[in-house]
């Protein structure tokens, strides 16, 4: 909350938000929409990745990208999963809300019916786990007292224990369809990721109440 | 040939120097005219003796021909709190010191940090009370801003200690007080949220005071909407805050000065008043200080202390990017 104070800044512009591209997008116009935010050229098939909406520019990016663009205060605001926070945990931004949309899990899963996570902890004393997550495997399985080799991948991680990379992966999983599919299971829950609205440093405290306005209606619009 | 240099240093060449000595230059002219005397402290010290400082641990840790530990500053802070104690006893305090020198730390790659990088700052050490000598210190940062053209700039002021005394006050439980503060020290209000909402025992009013103040900023008048929701020992955990804000006021800097209820650094020598700068230009924080009592009582005597030290080379940056804005501005609308 700002209390209108005199300040020797006139920040200049349009905030910018930075929205994510893939699963997230879809909500988060659902969101704009509720927002009072025009998502017509946001929804048009245009390839512009920077809409200029008026009193609002929204950049859209990879949602891994946005605490990059929040961070560096190329982005006043952000949305992205909660799994790209917890991975990108060094970047500096406020947390500001939890937005309530884009449930998923992450989850350390394995092949059905397969003992080899729990074989190679006991004969080998580690793990190998591939995931596209690997600052939070480590984390997870350092704090739960286990030693795994974390082999980082870009693609499809359901393919690693398919095909022998790895025994087990740490991924974020939304139906859990993927992984039925290729014929992996569940066998911890780390940790449930929702939407969040992420807010770079300077701009939370300069651009007062045009920022706390925006946070607001996006706090008001989330389900 | 190419030879390489560790990530995180880099060479200086002509045009980049000549403006960085031009932002030093008017710096410390600023803070010679203000009556501090420019003191230099090696950038190699002892390990032991940094480590008692406190502060962020020194990165680069080196033998010498002895064995003894050596290791380079992390900052300039540490370094004058030993001066003073160890070169200064003999004269009365207050001393008013500022310095400019290179400072190291360790990086994370690929992320533009600099493992070598430029501070200058203050150091008012000793001598009258506090809210003087927090006014006295912002009054030559501002001017210090002023001096290299960065007037949109604006220097956020905080209390260290209000968030926590609040929390004391309000009687939360020591475990509970610790994780709240974690979370606010990661900027994570979701969860400082989450683990006030779990907090038993709380009266509503409390309640929203721990969740709302974090994110109460701007004039003079937050304090007073901060008690209006919390109460008493608001008032309490404030009340110092209140008095350096009254006496920025009477000074005439207050319009420049942005209270911060939900500031809080995370060295551990802080004790009282917290400052960050900031510009419009630029997304990271310019610099910062505050007050830090704890300090000097670690290398001598008790003595209170206050500072600020503001990052050159991001000076530079924010000042490279408002002559950007303001030529746009005069060019106008295409």
């Amino acid at each position: 909350m700002v209390v209108a104070g005199p300040t020797s800044a006139v920040p200049y512009g349009a905030l910018r938000l930075a929205v994510p591209r893939g699963a997230l997008l879809g909500e988060t116009l659902d969101l704009l929409d509720r927002a009072d935010v025009d998502t017509t050229s946001l929804r048009s098939d245009s390839r512009a990745l920077i809409f200029d909406l008026g009193d609002l520019v929204v950049v859209t990016m990879r949602p891994s990208d946005v605490p990059t663009y929040v961070e560096a205060g190329a982005a006043d605001l952000g949305i992205t999963g909660k799994d790209v926070l917890v991975e990108q945990s060094d970047r500096v931004a406020y947390e500001l809300s939890d937005l309530r949309y884009g449930h998923c899990r992450m989850v350390l899963a394995g092949r059905r019916g397969d003992t080899s996570l729990g074989e190679s902890a006991r004969r080998l004393g580690v793990m190998r786990i591939a995931t596209k997550y690997p600052r939070t495997a480590e984390n997870y399985f350092a704090e739960t007292g286990r030693q795994v080799e974390v082999i980082e991948v870009k693609g499809s991680v359901e393919l690693a224990p398919l095909c022998g990379l790895a025994d087990g992966i740490v991924d974020l999983v939304a139906t859990g369809r993927t992984l039925d599919e290729n014929g992996l299971e569940v066998r911890e829950e780390i940790r449930g990721c929702t939407a969040r609205l992420i807010a770079n440093r300077i701009s939370q405290k300069l651009r007062g109440e045009t920022f706390d306005a925006l946070v607001a209606r996006l706090e008001g619009a989330a389900p | 040939m190419i030879h390489p240099i560790p990530e995180g240093t880099r060479d200086i060449l002509p045009d980049e120097m000549l403006e960085l000595r031009r932002i030093e230059q008017a710096l410390r002219e600023t803070f010679l005219g203000a009556g501090y005397g420019e003191v230099a402290t090696p950038a190699l010290e002892y390990h032991a003796v940094l480590e008692r400082g406190g502060g962020t641990r020194s990165a680069f840790r080196i033998f010498d021909e002895t064995g003894g530990m050596l290791a380079l500053r992390s900052d300039i802070t540490v370094p004058i709190a030993r001066l003073v104690q160890s070169r200064l006893n003999a004269i009365e305090p207050p001393h008013r010191l500022c310095y400019f020198g290179n400072s190291y730390r360790s990086i994370r790659p690929q992320r533009g940090q600099m493992r070598e990088f430029m501070q200058a700052g203050i150091e008012l050490v000793g001598g009258g009370g506090q809210e003087p000598a927090t006014t006295e210190v912002i009054r030559v940062l501002s001017s210090a801003l002023d001096a290299i053209g960065l007037t949109r700039a604006v220097i956020g002021l905080g209390d260290a200690d209000l968030y926590r005394a609040l929390m004391v006050e309000i009687g939360l439980a020591e475990p509970e007080r610790d994780a709240i503060l974690a979370a606010l020290l990661k900027h994570d209000l979701v969860e400082l949220r989450a683990l006030v909402v779990a907090a038993g025992g709380l009266q509503e009013g409390h309640r929203r005071a721990l969740i709302e103040i974090p994110t109460m900023r701007g004039g003079p008048e937050v304090i007073a909407c901060a008690i209006a929701v919390g109460g008493e020992p608001v008032r309490r955990a404030s009340d110092r805050l209140a008095r350096t804000c009254a006496m920025l006021d009477d000074l005439g800097i207050a319009d420049r000065v942005q209270l911060d209820l939900g500031l809080l650094r995370d060295l551990d020598y802080y004790t009282g008043v917290i400052l960050e700068v900031y510009d419009p230009a630029l997304g990271h924080i310019l610099g910062g200080g505050g007050q830090y009592d704890a300090l000097l009582g670690r290398y001598g005597p008790e003595m209170p202390a206050t500072g600020f030290s503001l990052y050159v080379e991001r000076l530079h940056i924010a000042q490279a990017e408002e002559e950007r804005i303001s030529r746009a501005e005069a060019a106008g609308p295409d």
